[in-house]
């Protein structure tokens, strides 16, 4: 986890505190680093969502897909100097309504096996 | 303010301005064509590039964390359902309701609106204080 890209990630989002931009007060605050803002974890966990969304087992039709909902349970914070793994799963697949709903689920743990973030992505194919 | 069941949180108004797109498509890595060009996102019928729904997610959290003095340990749990389109250079408000609160745990429900279309509705997000 880079601390300019936690910093530009913060910028883009608005968020300005202290503990988001320097190190310094991240530590006083009793952070390792700079410390992301919970939503960074889009950040490092959509490449490995990617690669379920794109895997041509699943054959899922890009053009009508739509990200129908998310939820991200947090744990540890991710700082600036963190290793982040991400996997990601399939968590379930069902039809409704005429419509495909693709529901993955990611895991990513910090370098010391801490959980930083599950995330629950729901993505929803329109009938066409 | 008090997180008691039935309060609101204070509101978070935010008017991402033309090209904020662009740069949370730098930031979060996500180029898809109907949310930075505009002619592109026109050609497959969209009223103009649409903003990411993450960054509407992220507004949300934004406004969670707020309401717990902006300590991003608070924020458990957050879920969100997309629906309306996100546009640039219109205003979006974040608003928030205490449904749960009990031994250092709330939850609030909360939506995110732009001209009257709730871009982000059914919001749920649990916070735990006292870190």
């Amino acid at each position: 986890m880079g601390r300019e890209k936690i910093r530009e990630y913060a910028n883009a989002i608005g968020v300005h505190a202290d503990i988001n931009h320097d190190g310094e007060a991240a530590r006083a605050a009793g952070f390792r680093d700079v410390v992301a803002p919970p939503m960074f974890a889009v950040v490092y966990s959509a490449g490995s969502v990617a690669a379920g969304v794109l895997d041509p087992e699943l054959g899922i039709d890009l053009a009508r897909m739509l990200h129908g909902s998310q939820e991200f349970v947090w744990g540890e914070p991710v700082c600036s100097g963190d290793t982040v793994t991400t996997t990601t799963t399939v968590a379930d697949l069902y039809e409704r309504a005429g419509m495909e709903f693709y529901v993955f689920e990611s895991v990513s743990l910090n370098q010391d096996g801490q959980e930083t973030v599950r995330g629950t992505w729901t993505n929803i194919v329109r009938a066409g | 303010m008090a997180l008691d069941v039935g309060n609101s949180i204070p509101e978070l108004r935010v008017t991402p301005d033309k090209y904020l797109p662009h740069r949370y498509a730098g930031a979060s890595g996500d180029f898809n064509p109907i949310h930075i060009d505009p002619e592109f996102a026109k050609a497959v019928g969209l009223p103009s590039n649409i903003l990411h729904g993450l960054y509407g997610m992220a507004l949300v959290a934004r406004a969670a964390v707020a309401a717990v003095e902006g300590d991003p340990r608070s924020l458990k749990r957050l879920s969100v359902q997309f629906r309306g389109m996100g546009l640039p250079e219109q205003e979006i408000t974040v608003t928030g309701t205490v449904t749960e609160a009990s031994a250092g745990r709330v939850v609030l429900a909360m939506e995110a609106e732009q001209a009257g279309n709730r871009i982000i509705r059914n919001a749920e997000a649990e916070l735990a204080l006292g870190r």
